[in-house]
């Protein structure tokens, strides 16, 4: 398997969000279903995680469309200890488990969207809902 | 202006399709190039490279590459090192492709802008095809091509790939940049790299600034997916649900064929009647009555059954159902070690394990890979259909069991459990106790639900029958003429009073082999079949019928489960149907073992380990039965 030969460290320059966390983050891990929310940051800074190196799965989740101010809404959860979960991403649908849920900060989701990516999405993800 | 025509350089022009995955680029390649290439609403269906050419309206002739679906060049995957290797002319020793057509679902365009931003740093003439377009339209989707093309420095087409006009634009556009004209983001230089985390948000807020300028959200949304997962994706409801399929697929497969399959027989049983009051009592009439029908007409029979499962298998991969099942079966497949991935691939392995054990290719950790590739032979392929029906039809009694269900249906549906149950198994023994390792992520989009489309289910099934039709009269019918010349030859010798097939080569060999079956039960005319049926497992029913259609006279094919009935002990036939749950009677999975793996060590664990699995089922099942008296 082809792993970035980048060092799993945080990268240089903090951006996104990375300094100032709102107090009510949590990890999209905990959420249950039928929340919304907002993503503040992705990525575990260094943490070693057990599935993947940590830079590695913030890519993946990053380009499956996890992005700081995306809005998330659980949508559906597994039977057996409510993994996987099926989760909204702004405007699709992604499955994947609680254990890389975890690298996924979230916030409670104001309607009018505080992040600069939220406002739009936003339209289309309340649309989408029966 | 040479930078500006991709196709400068004088030979047929070379088109890549690039984009995320399930957005429709095999679609458009076949509505291209008038091939069949799988089509599917899930992601990953494609993993090759694979080629085709057409002629423009413009009478220019060009060459098109399909490619597997990715998110990233950064690949992950062995599939997704391919898109990668070709995109970026590293594909063995492959020069660049003169255009890169990026195929985007117009319906969810955020990943795939995304996309297109990466792409242009590769530096290559570009083109957007925005495909979907009518799905975008009839949801109210409004995308200003112009200002997305401006704002993406980058043309935009829109596409419809499974409409007959639906290309009619991007075929335009070829022939104009086929002509010089500056209708592609021309090419520059490549200055691509992996990109980094911070790389990949950058690209990101910029696809978001694009989509808010150019697409306006959908007014009519599909409320039917989500109506749909309600019920679906209930994490009770749906698994019940995903067991009544399945359930209900194996009860299709036995009751539904069983009209057309006594047709068939009829219609070859009618055939070997007729042969016998036309022909002379002879050699050749016993190799055409013999060998030829009674071989091969006893798998060729099973076609009405093949064609039910793949007709449901299509079904389900044209509905959206395929994800969800995995999303379903992720825990249980996760508890055996198996990655969230490697659902799909042994799905599809019940149709036949080469497409399954290629499909792994999605998966990108090399032990969750292998440990998939390994199990996927477990799972019933279709070529075990025919064994099974005949030793069930010969003695399971066809009757109906709690009202509704047939008994015969039910020892189908037991056999299948049978193999996933041992994939499992095997999985968890190679994954949880052997190569402990880290749990790869389970991510997975689950697309839109799509009505099934008629023509890709009756292409689908037709490939699939023809290919099962086509192996029949080639593989199947030499083989079968082999077994037909090695049980008549040597003839008995003067004044023999066993059967004239005991002093043939096929029967010495059977005798000869037979005290190593002898402790499984098996007789040697199973001997004989099961050498022969190495190459396919079909063939062993085919051999059956020409050994025991030699040996006996009983020359037609519905004769072959009534010789059964009689000549097998119950203990014996249940044996036979253990042997087949796990025997690696496949060459052909093997070799492509071998490809996938890159070496001879896995086909051969594989064949070692399916073929002790075999014997100690046969053995158990054997000894089971007999101490019930079913000897
Ligand atoms: N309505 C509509 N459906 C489409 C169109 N193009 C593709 N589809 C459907 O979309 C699904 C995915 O198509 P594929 O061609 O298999 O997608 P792909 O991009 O090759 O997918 P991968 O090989 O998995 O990357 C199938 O169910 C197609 O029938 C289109 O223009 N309109
Ligand atoms: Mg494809």
């Amino acid at each position: 398997m082809h792993i970035s030969s980048r060092p799993a460290a945080a990268p240089a320059v903090p951006d996104t969000g990375r300094t100032t966390l709102p107090a009510d983050a949590r990890p999209l891990s905990r959420a249950a279903k039928g929340e919304v929310g907002r993503v503040v940051r992705v990525g575990l800074d260094g943490v070693i995680h057990d599935s993947l190196n940590p830079e590695e799965l913030e890519r993946r989740l990053l380009e499956i469309g996890f992005v700081e101010g995306a809005r998330v809404e659980i949508l559906h959860e597994g039977l057996f200890g409510r993994d996987p979960i099926a989760v909204r991403v702004d405007d699709m649908r992604v499955a994947l488990r609680r254990r890389e849920a975890e690298a996924i900060l979230i916030t409670r989701w104001q309607p009018d969207g505080a992040s600069p990516a939220g406002a739009a999405l936003h339209v289309i993800a309340e649309d989408t809902r029966p | 202006m040479s930078l500006a025509s991709p196709f400068s350089h004088g030979g047929a022009p070379r088109i890549a399709l690039v984009g995320n995955p399930n957005c429709g680029k095999t679609a458009l390649f076949n509505a291209l190039t008038g091939s069949r290439q799988k089509v599917a609403n899930y992601a990953g269906v494609t993993v090759e490279r694979k080629e085709g050419s057409f002629t423009t309206p413009g009478g220019h002739r060009v060459q098109v590459l399909d490619l597997p679906g990715t998110y990233s060049l950064r690949a992950r995957s062995p599939d997704e090192e391919v898109t990668r290797d070709v995109v970026l002319g590293r594909f063995r020793g492959e020069a660049e492709p003169d255009l890169l057509v990026c195929v985007a679902d117009a319906t969810n365009l955020r990943l795939v802008l995304r996309l297109v931003l990466e792409l242009k740093m590769v530096g290559r003439p570009l083109l957007l095809a925005l495909n979907m377009f009518d799905i975008a339209k009839h949801r109210g989707i409004e995308i200003d091509v112009d200002r997305l093309s401006a704002e993406l420095g980058v043309p935009v087409v829109p596409t419809v790939a499974v409409r007959r006009a639906g290309t009619v634009d991007l075929l335009k556009r070829i022939d104009a940049a086929a002509e010089g004209l500056e209708v592609v983001a021309p090419g520059t230089g490549n200055t691509w790299h992996e990109p980094s985390a911070e790389e990949v948000r950058a690209t990101h807020r910029e696809a978001e600034r694009i989509i808010k300028l150019a697409v306006r959200p959908p007014t009519r949304p599909d409320t039917w997916t989500t109506r749909l997962d309600t019920v679906l994706l209930n994490p009770v409801a749906g698994l019940l649900i995903l067991l009544t399929i399945l359930f209900f697929m194996f009860q299709a497969v036995f009751t539904w064929a069983q009209p057309v399959m006594d047709g068939i027989k009829a219609g070859f049983d009618g055939l070997s009647a007729w042969i016998n009051g036309t022909l002379p009592d002879g050699l050749l009439r016993s190799l055409i009555t013999d060998g030829v029908i009674a071989g091969v007409g006893s798998v060729v029979v099973f076609l009405p059954q093949i064609v039910i499962l793949f007709t449901f298998i299509i079904l389900l991969e044209d509905f959206g159902y395929m994800p969800r099942a995995a999303f379903l079966m992720d825990k249980i497949m996760g508890g055996a070690g198996l990655h969230g991935r490697a659902f799909i691939p042994l799905l599809s392995s019940f149709a036949c394990a080469i497409p399954g054990i290629m499909a792994t290719r999605v998966i990108d950790n090399r032990r969750d890979r292998l440990a998939t590739i390994m199990v996927a032979p477990l799972m019933t392929c279709s070529a075990r259909i025919p064994v099974y029906t005949l030793i069930i039809s010969a003695f399971v009694p066809d009757r109906t069991v709690g009202g509704a269900f047939s008994l015969q249906g039910l020892v189908m549906f037991g056999l299948y459990a049978a193999g996933i149950l041992s994939a499992l198994l095997v999985a968890f023994v190679m994954r949880r106790l052997v190569w402990r390792g880290t749990v790869e992520p389970f991510l997975m989009e689950l697309p839109a639900y799509k009505v099934p489309d008629a023509k890709n289910l009756v292409m689908g099934v037709w490939t699939r029958a023809k290919a099962f039709l086509q192996r029949a009269g080639t593989t199947i019918l030499s083989i079968m003429i082999l077994i037909w010349f090695l049980s008549s030859f040597p003839g008995a010798p003067e004044g023999a009073t066993d059967p004239a097939i005991d002093y043939s080569i096929a029967g010495m060999v059977g005798h000869w082999l037979q005290p190593l079956v002898a402790p499984i039960g098996f007789n040697w005319q199973m001997t004989v079949a099961l050498i022969p049926g190495m190459a396919a497992r079909e063939v062993a029913v085919a051999a059956l019928g020409t050994v025991y259609a030699v040996g006996g006279g009983e020359e037609n094919v519905s004769a072959l489960m009534d010789t059964l009935g009689h000549s097998w002990s119950l203990a014996t036939a249940l044996s036979f149907l253990a042997w087949y749950v796990f025997a690696p009677q496949c060459a052909s999975t093997l070799g492509v073992v071998r490809r996938e793996t890159n070496s001879l060590k896995w086909p051969i664990i594989m064949f070692v380990y399916m073929t002790t699995l075999a014997y100690l089922a046969s053995l158990a099942t054997y000894h089971i039965a007999a101490s019930l008296g079913w000897a």
